[in-house]
């Protein structure tokens, strides 16, 4: 595809000399060409596998379970009406909000932390921190599903050691809902940590400096200083770990498979038991679907941050 | 330092100097310290996944002790595991599916980059924008109508269908590093290769791909670590031993109803992490760059 594309320019330059102005247009023209080229496998790979079935989810939703006639919004109404998915909307955004500020607060102090101790020492603190995050995140759950685990619970032994009683950790729905959060915080808030820490390092010393000589102490400093610089990086970071534990399906899934009394159902796992498990895919892509109006707020945000940057690639 | 406060400057000034001293001091040691308690916290499951692997069935279930520390040593988990046929086609798997998800992955990224950064064409910017865009569709939204599309391929039940799907995970965001990093090899550089006869391949093998290295390392292991440990896709799609991959085999093939050999589990668990972990224990530096490259431009 692209071998027969790579013409050495030298061959297109020698009739330059003759015909420079229609020659310059047809070098523009071929360049635009082979770039359009090599872009190519990336537009056929988002056309076919991203931005087909999504459209294809919207046609899918309007369907009865059969797959045999149009129902129009039913499929919404339907789902709107039943209890376990007001629940399944209630626990999604609980999920992804309290997720998300934790991540962002203990990955902001962790941040700062790090950046108090001599450069030659973090690397190897990084490197400890960042596990969490480098265990595949399904593994990691069935471990921590394994420290909840009821009869066994190792968590429990130390509560046990301490004079607490026992907690039936994935047993209540609320103890469920606080495990979920818990495991999506450790596992999420090293992203923030590096994310942050690279912000940190790249606010100028001058700026604490000439605070310092303002006056100003450790908070102001914290609030007038540290916090607009990161601002930016802040808001991206906080977004697309919304996107991400909004859409997460793993920890749900492998904990408590929504249960108990479907009290820590999230968007995806729900879909999953509907669509898959009792082979509704209408029913389950309409559930899918409520994630995008919530997911296409965050990219309003996301794109403003992004056009910002790509200007500055252009520039 | 951001920590150190200046409070004791104007009460105390002869001694100014040695208790700001001191309060750094302070601060490091804080600083230590709390870090210390923090990666206690974070190394809790990895090191509870360690143990449970080294212990036999008779002692877990025995519930006598420390639950946090073996008391006998066994290997017998990692033995039975390393000799189990559905775990070694679990591994295979998914190193195949890893490997050709990696070269896929980053062949597509690479050519799109270079283009998006370098080259452009009538609506470039907006394809570079959109591409971005597509982290907004999750792949918990895509999966029941890719369920159908995936099926209508004939792909169902087959690794072959990760091959196929793992890329839409990976592409945007290993584009989205290339591109920033091809955005900073100065202009220069490949004017002087085009007026030395170099075509765009030539320029791209020759100067872009050697002079990017970093960001094609970062690329690489976000792709390998996507595809590595992504659970929804096979869980949704695969559902004979012989075409699952590590996420799911262990999920599905260890737990067998209401029996849970939570030592092989947590083996198994260790030996699918180990790739992950040596990898990032040995490349950290570049991926971490590469990461935040990218964010602390915006």
């Amino acid at each position: 595809m692209a071998d027969g594309t790579s013409v050495p320019v030298g061959v297109m330059t020698s009739g330059a000399a003759a015909r420079p102005r229609g020659s310059m247009k047809q070098f523009a023209q071929r360049r635009s060409t082979i770039a359009f080229c090599l872009c190519l496998p990336l537009i056929l790979l988002v056309a076919g596998f991203v931005v087909y079935p999504a459209l294809y989810a919207i046609y899918l939703s309007m369907l009865n379970k059969k797959m045999t006639a149009f129902v129009g919004l039913s499929n919404f109404a339907f789902l709107l009406k039943r209890h376990t998915f007001q629940l399944v909307i209630f626990q999604s955004c609980l999920f992804a909000i309290t997720a998300v500020v934790f991540k962002a607060l203990i990955g902001f102090i962790l941040a700062h932390l790090m950046h108090n101790i001599p450069g030659k020492n973090q690397r190897i603190w990084r490197g400890l921190l960042l596990v969490p995050w480098v265990i595949p995140l399904a593994l990691s759950t069935l471990t921590w599903w394994w420290m909840f685990d009821p009869s066994y619970s190792a968590l429990n032994w130390v509560l046990e050691r301490l004079g607490f009683d026992g907690v039936p950790w994935l047993g209540v729905g609320w103890i469920a809902r606080f495990c979920t959060i818990t495991v999506n915080v450790w596992y999420g808030t090293p992203f923030f940590m590096i994310m942050y820490l690279a912000a940190l390092k790249s606010v100028p010393e001058q700026l604490y400096e000439a605070a310092a000589i303002d006056g100003a102490g450790s908070i102001q400093k914290l609030f007038f200083v540290t916090i607009p610089m990161m601002r930016n990086i802040i808001a991206i970071t906080v977004l697309f770990s919304l996107i991400v534990t909004f859409a997460d399906f793993d920890i749900v899934r492998i904990l408590t498979s929504g249960g108990p009394e479907d009290m820590t159902h999230v968007f995806a796992t729900y879909a999953f038991q509907v669509g898959i498990q009792s082979g509704d895919i209408p029913l389950g892509a309409s559930d899918s679907l409520f994630m995008f109006p919530i997911l296409a707020f965050a990219a309003f945000f996301v794109l403003r941050g992004v056009t910002r940057r790509s200007k500055e690639i252009a520039a | 330092m951001s920590a150190t406060t200046f409070d004791g400057a104007d009460t105390r000034p002869i001694s100014h100097r040695h208790s700001l001293h001191r309060q750094r001091v302070w601060a490091l040691w804080g600083s230590y310290t709390a870090l210390g308690v923090f990666v206690v916290l974070f190394l809790v499951p990895p090191f509870y996944m360690l143990m449970t692997s080294l212990k036999s069935s008779a002692e877990i279930s025995a519930q006598k002790g420390n639950p946090w520390i073996v008391h006998h040593p066994t290997l017998a988990n990692f033995w039975y595991l390393i000799t189990y046929p559905n775990f070694q086609t679990y591994y295979l798997n998914t190193v195949i599916v890893t490997v050709l998800t990696v070269v896929l992955s980053m062949t597509i990224a690479i050519l799109a980059a270079f283009s998006l950064a370098r080259m452009g064409f009538w609506g470039s910017q907006t394809l570079a924008t959109g591409v971005f865009l597509t982290y907004l569709i999750p792949a918990s939204l895509l999966f029941l109508p890719l369920f159908r599309v995936v099926g209508f391929i004939g792909l169902i039940n087959s690794y072959w269908c990760l091959v196929l799907l793992y890329p839409t995970l990976a592409v945007p965001f290993c584009t989205w590093i290339m591109i920033g990093y091809f955005s900073s090899i100065p202009k220069e550089l490949d004017e002087a290769a085009l007026i030395d006869g170099a075509g765009y391949l030539q320029m791209l093998f020759r100067i872009f791909i050697p002079v990017a290295m970093p960001g094609i390392i970062a690329a690489t292991i976000f792709a390998f670590t996507i595809s590595w440990g992504a659970f929804l896709y096979p869980l949704a799609y695969l559902y004979t031993s012989n075409q699952m991959v590590l996420t799911v085999g262990i999920v599905s093939d260890l737990i067998r109803g209401d029996v849970f050999e939570w030592g092989k589990i947590m083996a198994a668990n260790v030996l699918a992490s180990l790739p992950p972990i040596l990898i990032y224990a040995f490349l950290m530096d570049y991926y971490v760059a590469g990461l935040t490259a990218g964010a602390t431009k915006g």
